[in-house]
């Protein structure tokens, strides 16, 4: 749509503008304050400079949870992405059993975090839980709070849980606005069923796509409650995020130099791959002509 | 016309296809549902139960441990603060995202782009870094644990996500309705609320699912800025685990409770899932 020219549209988006400043941009120059100075207690602060930022640099604690967060992040788009297409493209396309399978699938989405993280507790116990039961019933060693790669599983399987239904929402509703005429041409050009994928699907559901993968880099990348209630970031710290560790310095040990350089770094990180992820779907969306 | 290709897709190459789709669909429900039954067998279990005999399904059943959640105030009324908050934040943030949406889709203004992916950034800022600031800040003007706090703390990302969905529904309503109108004689406001606000109806609907969510499911924040009297119902939780272990009847019931709301509010918007997971863009 072709827009006008407007500065009062400005008025408009005012409110807005006060209340993301008062809720965002205070607290943001609080932890920008706390990240160049240093404290003694007593609420006396002096001037450290960039201090904070070398020491964080240096540690490699933090480099550590930054490389999980990575491979976590990497590894649930891997999975999420292609998953949640082709479960989009096996369901139903209209009735009953269409409208069944979209409450269901929504149900993990409404169900608050760390809820998410103890029916995963529950049923990943080896005690009591449907899961850990059984798969030492059947003899393979599985125990989340002692082993590196259960944990790691259990974590990954849980967020595929989660989040794959998203997924495969949006990519569903791609799909539900190809029109029929475009499967009736590939017909009769006798297309293979990848090929209509592949040139017909694939393109129309990039859009949407890109928002999903968007929204799961971005909330994966901040991930913190699932895993601290299922895991509480160990055995050990193999499974402690960048959020888990940055609330176990900032709120636990009350480092708040630290942490605040920390956070901010944390920030920017996310920050600048979103943009990547941002400018794309725009481009996107212009190239489709919306 | 498009009879033809229906009929066609179903006397053809389509049967067997809807098979193979049905047993992917099958398995993934199932590996959906599993874990939630599970929560809701063992909500409905003595703790003797869970904890000495594996059962697939409650040998004794027991509502008990439900009883004992809807009995104590101390535990329904974090059902009660929760619900507070959320609907506050619905209603703060569609108030201030209505116009800037409107804004944003209609006009182009000095910075609109940059303002734009400015707001998104606070979707993506992850509440870890806000918590210990935003304890600070309510603290120090008083507002620490009242649900107005959580409220205004969700807004940090309810409030860029409500503008982002807003405005892509909007952009779908052609200009020539604004303009008929201005001709027509209806000032900004009224032509706002009469005429505008009721075409992207369900886009608002869709929003409003969307805040419901993500300020139904947060729980750093709402954990952070509360102590008792707005404590949400995912920190009472915590109370589960006391000094003789954990009582897993009653954690499973409070789990099972917190699904409740989600599923009624999914079963009203049903029929606009698919277009609102879209957020409009389709």
């Amino acid at each position: 749509m072709n827009k006008t020219v407007n500065q009062k549209a400005w008025f408009l988006i005012l409110p807005v503008l006060l209340l993301v400043a008062f809720s965002a941009v205070i607290p943001l120059m609080t932890v920008v304050n706390y990240s160049v100075q240093d404290t003694f207690g007593n609420n006396m602060f002096f001037w450290a400079g960039l201090e904070w930022f070398e020491t964080m640099m240096a540690s490699e604690r933090m480099w550590d949870a930054l490389g999980r967060q990575i491979a976590f992040s990497t590894i649930i788009l891997l999975i999420e992405i292609p998953l949640g297409v082709f479960v989009a493209l096996n369901m139903p396309k209209k009735g009953f059993w269409a409208s069944l399978c979209l409450v269901l699938m929504s149900l993990p989405l409404l169900i608050p975090w760390n809820v998410v993280g103890t029916i995963w507790q529950v049923f990943g116990r080896v005690d009591i839980g449907l899961l850990g039961y059984t798969l030492n019933a059947i003899g393979i060693d599985y125990n989340y709070t002692q082993d590196f790669y259960a944990a790691w599983i259990t974590v990954i399987v849980m967020d595929v849980w989660h989040w794959t239904s998203l997924v495969a929402l949006l990519a569903y509703a791609g799909l539900q606005s190809i029109p029929d005429a475009y499967y009736q041409a590939a017909k009769i050009d006798q297309a293979s069923r990848i090929s209509v994928f592949r040139f017909i699907e694939l393109p129309k559901i990039m859009g949407v796509l890109m928002i999903a993968i968007l929204l799961r880099f971005m909330d994966s990348f901040m991930i913190y409650t699932e895993p601290f209630v299922v895991t509480g970031g160990g055995p050990g710290n193999s499974t402690t995020f960048l959020s888990i560790d940055l609330v176990k310095m900032a709120l636990g040990q009350f480092d708040l130099g630290p942490a605040a350089a920390f956070s901010i770094m944390y920030y920017l990180v996310i920050l600048l791959v979103s943009y990547v992820f941002y400018t794309v779907m725009t481009n996107l969306d212009k190239r489709d002509g919306h | 016309m498009s009879d033809s290709t229906r009929t066609m897709s179903k006397s053809g190459s389509f049967l067997p296809k809807v098979n193979g789709s049905a047993i992917v669909m099958g398995m993934y429900l199932l590996f959906l549902l599993l874990p939630i039954y599970w929560l809701l067998v063992m909500s409905l279990k003595t703790n003797t139960e869970i904890l000495n005999a594996f059962t697939l399904w409650p040998r004794d059943l027991t509502f008990d441990n439900y009883l004992t959640i809807l009995t104590d105030s101390s535990w329904y009324m974090g059902y009660v603060n929760s619900m507070i908050y959320v609907v506050l934040n619905m209603l703060i943030s569609l108030a201030v995202a209505l116009p800037a949406a409107y804004a944003f889709s209609r006009y182009t203004f000095l910075g609109d782009k940059h303002l734009f992916f400015w707001l998104l950034t606070n979707r993506m800022a992850p509440p870890a870094v806000f918590a210990l600031p935003f304890f600070q800040l309510y603290s120090s003007i008083g507002l620490f644990d009242t649900h107005i706090a959580v409220a205004l703390a969700h807004a940090l990302f309810n409030v860029p996500l409500a503008v982002w969905i807003l405005e892509g529904f909007m952009r779908g309503v052609p200009k020539e309705i604004d303009e008929t109108a201005y001709i027509d004689g209806y000032s900004f406001p009224r032509f706002f609320v009469r005429i505008f606000t009721p075409l992207v109806a369900s886009g608002i609907g869709v929003t409003a699912f969307f805040l419901f969510m993500f300020s139904w499911v947060e729980l750093l924040l709402s954990r952070t800025l509360t102590s008792v009297n707005a404590k949400p119902i995912a920190a009472t939780m915590t109370r589960t685990v006391g000094a003789d272990g954990i009582d897993w009847g009653v954690l499973a019931a409070a789990g099972v409770l917190t699904i409740l709301p989600g599923a009624l509010v999914i079963y009203f918007v049903r029929n606009y899932i698919a277009k609102g997971f879209a957020l409009g863009r389709v």
